[in-house]
Order: C-alpha cells, then sequence, then structure tokens
C-alpha cells in the first residue's frame, strides 16, 4: 500500500515536474515564467523527500521559492517584464538546431549513466532513520564537508559583494 | 526503496535538464535564460540527491546544498548585471549584446 502510495506522488510530482519546467521555458511573459519556476521548485521539493532529503527539500523551499524566486519577480517588476514570445523572430534553423542540442544533451547523458552504472542502478542501498535530516547533514558539512561549508561562505561574501558594486549607481560623466 | 527505482529518478532529471538547457538556447530574454539555468542547476541537484539515496551517503545531498548556494550566488550576479545593462537603456536581448565594452 505505501509502494502505491509512493508511486502515485512520484507521478504527479514527476508530471507537474516537467509540465512545470517547459512552462517556463515557453511562456512569453517573464513573470508568467518566474511564477511557473514556484510550481518547478515545489515538485521537485517533493521528489527530495521520496527520496530522503528532508533537509535539502526544506533549504530548497526557503532558498530558492522563498528567496531567489522573489529576487527574479522583484527585478521582473522593475523592469516592467517586457513579454519576449520564445519562437519569434528566429530562423526556423535556429530552432531546430536548439531542440537538436537540448536532445542530443539528454541522449548523451543516458548513455554514460547507462554505460557507467546501469547495472547498479535497481538496487538502492538501505538506510537509517536519520539519513538526510539536519543532525546528520550538520555532522557531515562540519566535519567531512568542511572545506566545502567554507568555500561556500567566500562565494555567498563574493555575490553580496558583486551585487552591491553591480547595483551602484554609474557617475554621471560616465553614463552613456 | 517504495516506490519507483533511482533510474526513474535520473530519466526525470535527464529531460528536466534538456529542457533548461533548451530555454538556454532559445530564448533571448536574459531574465528567462537565468530561470532556464535555474532549472539545469535544479535537474543536477536532483541526480545528485537521487545518487545520494543510491549509494545511502549524504554527500550527495552535501553537494546539492552547495550547488543551491553557488545557483543563489549565480542569480544575484546574473540579475545584477541585467538591473545594469538596463540601466544603460541597451535592449535586453542577448542576441544584440554582442559587446560587453563599458
Amino acid at each position: 500500500m505505501t509502494n502505491f502510495i509512493v508511486w502515485v506522488v512520484w507521478v504527479l510530482a514527476a508530471l507537474s515536474l516537467l509540465s512545470s519546467g517547459i512552462a517556463v521555458v515557453l511562456f512569453s511573459n517573464p513573470f508568467y515564467s518566474a511564477l511557473a519556476l514556484i510550481g518547478n521548485l515545489a515538485s521537485l521539493a517533493v521528489l527530495y523527500l521520496l527520496l530522503a532529503a528532508e533537509f535539502v527539500a526544506a533549504a530548497q523551499v526557503l532558498v530558492y521559492a522563498g528567496a531567489v524566486v522573489v529576487m527574479f519577480l522583484f527585478v521582473i517588476a522593475y523592469l516592467g517584464g517586457r513579454a519576449d514570445a520564445p519562437w519569434a523572430g528566429r530562423p526556423s534553423l535556429q530552432s531546430l538546431a536548439a531542440i537538436l542540442a537540448a536532445g542530443a544533451i539528454a541522449v548523451e547523458v543516458v548513455v554514460v549513466i547507462a554505460l557507467k552504472a546501469g547495472d547498479q542502478l535497481s538496487t538502492a542501498a538501505d538506510i537509517e532513520d536519520g539519513f538526510g535530516s539536519p543532525a546528520e547533514i550538520g555532522r557531515l558539512f562540519l566535519g567531512d564537508h568542511l572545506l566545502a561549508f567554507e568555500v561556500t561562505s567566500i562565494i555567498l561574501l563574493v555575490a553580496a559583494v558583486g551585487g552591491v558594486i553591480l547595483g551602484t549607481a554609474i557617475p554621471e560623466e560616465r553614463r552613456t | 526503496m517504495p516506490g519507483p527505482g533511482v533510474a526513474a529518478y535520473l530519466i526525470i532529471s535527464v529531460i528536466l535538464f534538456a529542457t533548461g538547457a533548451f530555454g538556454v538556447l532559445i530564448r533571448r530574454s536574459p531574465l528567462i535564460v537565468l530561470l532556464a539555468l535555474e532549472i539545469m542547476l535544479n535537474a543536477g541537484n536532483l541526480a545528485l540527491i537521487a545518487f545520494a539515496r543510491q549509494t545511502g551517503t549524504g554527500s550527495g545531498q552535501i553537494f546539492a546544498l552547495t550547488v543551491m548556494v553557488v545557483a543563489a550566488a549565480e542569480a544575484v550576479v546574473g540579475l545584477g548585471l541585467i538591473v545594469a545593462i538596463s540601466r544603460r537603456h541597451v535592449d535586453l536581448d542577448v542576441d544584440k549584446l554582442t559587446t560587453l565594452r563599458g
């Protein structure tokens, strides 16, 4: 019974994930694209929960839906959100090439993973209850992966400094 | 594990990544290019977490959190660039932004 419920939740989450992903790419209004991204991130968080990654799912909703998408919406509102039809003004050859390139990436990834790990994918390791919990993530972050934790702080600092520099108004005499 | 195996999650992740790559290639508004980039990063995250579940080690989840931080930083810098470009009254169109001279 649990298995059936998990399957149903998985199918719903996967369908909503893929359809909202396509919606983000194909909406002509950037405002709707950003709203579709929220649905995309929410269904991704459901898949993370099914994969026993509770903390990452919570962080996903907080960081992405809570902060990144709000920032996107703020910038779109600031710029006026001009519509831009996805197919307009493009040579059809270019659209075809984009479809081919995206398909080629997908096929390449599938082939490489199937060749390298295809026979191991059917079995998943047994995990204990604490897997993916905040306590386990904290232990790993401050233990085995301390370097990644410290590099993260530097990346955030650089991004904050870069955001301030890019956002500072240009002096009048240099303005073109 | 109940429900679909790791391979099913990986297939979803690949399709999502291809969608994002298609969006980056086809769209001309830099805002939507950034949104499509976020989709690509999230597809990578989904694969990382699926592999973390398969191997039963938490390292994949740590990596996914790090990718999330990089994605947030990239969004800040990318949106800062877009605002700086629009301040100069240049068209927001990646096909027209062919020179990056200040």
